[in-house]
């Protein structure tokens, strides 16, 4: 019990001292993955939305690779990033390498699948619900996608919710395209790793804690949101 | 309904405003060059007391990516560091040889340590014969814990398990465990599995979780591990700071960095000795 004792006193020290060189990574983690998650909402949202109303070939194929696009491991996204984003790679020219920027793009690559697959799934089953209430309004299909996504907002505040929660869990993408540099691309999860192999398992437990209460500070906030936004709809 | 289609449209536009913004903007006025380098320097805490005595001088910020020498000696290979700053000296000449880097120059060494659970099940303590006590290692099927990641200490750890004549294929797998992980995490397997293991001193001493482990054997010349840094090669990869990339490897070779790398110790015990040739020399 002693380890975890250690861990929670830890924790609680880290957070009340306000310590700089942790709040400069906890900025720079929420930044990174919500700038991330917006992106792959303004992406997947769209997309998902998309796929769930159009009729085209091959349309199950792109449902199933979207769905199994959910499993992407991180650490492989992170090596695909990476190799775009090198000196010796497509996109070596604009020195992104070792950027936030580049963890951004690793995690927008893993986050989209997610918004987009669940989506697809929440949209498909709302528009068979209202196919005829939508058609007979004369509204076509692609000018039908707004009006879903806005119907079934609160529903997709959960997917986002999802999205956000694997970006801001994810290490093994952004310790590869980040290089988790002190100051410059270390996060919440690359400090937590990097603790661990200096042997501070109670520093990294305790970091572990401070993120955990973080991601719960988020959830509650969207939580709390959505129910007052229900009541206020009536 | 066209009203609420509109602030949603209103809403997304915002939000595309909102990441074009400065948000994760890096520091990106101020220079700074990115330097490879292994796990066994920024782990021992050596870099956090060593660069920002350069960058005070310089102005210049430098940037780790802390690697296995393997695996940084690759991002050198791809340009995507300005200088490499390892220890295995002979994949760093044939780094040199094939135009990867340019003007090599040692900067310090330290020793490797075997390192083993107290209880000392092979009965390898004391000794200074490397070699030896891993050839008793081997004979008793002790647990050993190898880095496994192609690193600088992979390296030399393979170099003495070839010079103790000892066939690792036949242990894989057994007694020998290859974890293919940094050098804490490798600690953190062996203070686990009670196993031996080679670690580099620096680790060692900055390593909070040692548990039952002890240094069993050390003080063996073969254990003895030379640095050495280099330049990215610019005429393979024009992107490269060489002016600042110089202005570094001349600073860690000159009296200041050398001085600066001898001053760093942890519980009063040095972790590297400094032993850069004049230049010229």
């Amino acid at each position: 019990m002693n380890d975890f004792d250690t861990a929670l006193a830890t924790a609680w020290r880290l957070i009340a001292a306000g310590d700089a060189a942790l709040m400069d990574i906890v900025v720079l983690s929420l930044g990174v993955s919500l700038t991330a998650v917006l992106i792959a909402s303004i992406l997947g949202l769209p997309l998902g939305a998309t796929i769930a109303l159009a009729r085209f070939r091959g349309r199950d194929a792109v449902v199933v690779a979207i769905n199994a696009l959910m499993g992407l491991p991180p650490v492989v996204a992170g090596l695909f990033v990476y190799l775009l984003l090198s000196r010796s790679g497509p996109l070596g020219a604009y020195g992104l390498l070792f950027t936030p920027t580049a963890m951004v793009v690793a995690q927008v690559v893993l986050v989209t699948p997610i918004i987009a697959a669940l989506t697809r799934q929440i949209v498909d089953d709302l528009w068979r619900e209202y196919r005829d209430e939508l058609t007979s309004l004369g509204a076509g299909k692609l000018r039908a996608v707004p009006t879903l996504i806005w119907d079934a907002r609160l529903s997709l505040v959960t997917v986002v919710l999802a999205g956000l929660g694997r970006a801001m869990a994810e290490v093994g993408a952004i310790l590869v395209v980040g290089g988790n540099i002190a100051g410059v691309t270390r996060t919440m999860t690359t400090a937590i790793a990097l603790e661990t192999s200096k042997g501070d398992l109670a520093l990294a437990l305790g970091l572990g804690i401070v993120l955990l209460t973080l991601v719960l500070v988020i959830n509650a906030v969207a939580h709390f949101a959505g129910v007052a936004a229900r009541r206020a709809a009536g | 309904m066209p009203l609420t289609r509109r602030l949603f449209t209103a809403a997304l536009a915002l939000a595309a405003a909102a990441v074009a913004g400065p948000t994760v903007a890096a520091a990106a006025d101020k220079p700074f060059i990115t330097v490879a380098s292994t796990t066994s320097t920024e782990q021992s805490g050596l870099f956090g007391h060593l660069l920002p005595k350069f960058t005070e001088k310089t102005g210049i910020e430098v940037r780790v990516v802390a690697l296995g020498t393997g695996q940084a000696l690759k991002l050198g290979e791809r340009g995507d560091a300005d200088v490499v700053f390892v220890h295995d000296k002979s994949a760093e000449e044939a780094f040199l040889k094939a135009g990867f880097g340019v003007d090599r120059r040692d900067v310090m060494y330290n020793d490797f340590i075997l390192v083993g659970p107290k209880a000392d099940p092979a009965k390898v303590a004391g000794g200074r014969d490397v070699v030896a006590a891993l050839r008793v290692i081997a004979t008793a099927k002790a647990p050993f814990v190898s880095r496994g990641d192609d690193s600088g200490t992979h390296k030399a750890e393979l170099r003495l398990w070839k010079e103790a004549g000892i066939d690792l294929a036949a242990a894989r797998g057994a007694w020998y465990r290859e974890t293919g992980s940094g050098m804490g995490p490798a600690l953190n397997t062996a203070a686990g599995m009670d196993a031996y293991v080679l670690s580099d001193r620096g680790t060692w001493l900055n390593f909070k979780n040692q548990g039952r482990l002890a240094i069993v054997v050390e003080g063996d010349e073969r254990l003895f591990n030379q640095y050495g840094v280099m330049l990215v090669n610019p005429a393979r990869h024009p992107h490269v700071k060489e002016a600042q990339g110089r202005a570094f490897i001349d600073w860690l070779t000159a009296q200041e960095g050398q001085e600066a790398i001898a001053s760093y110790k942890v519980g009063g015990e040095p972790l590297f000795f400094a032993n850069a040739r004049k230049q010229g020399s």
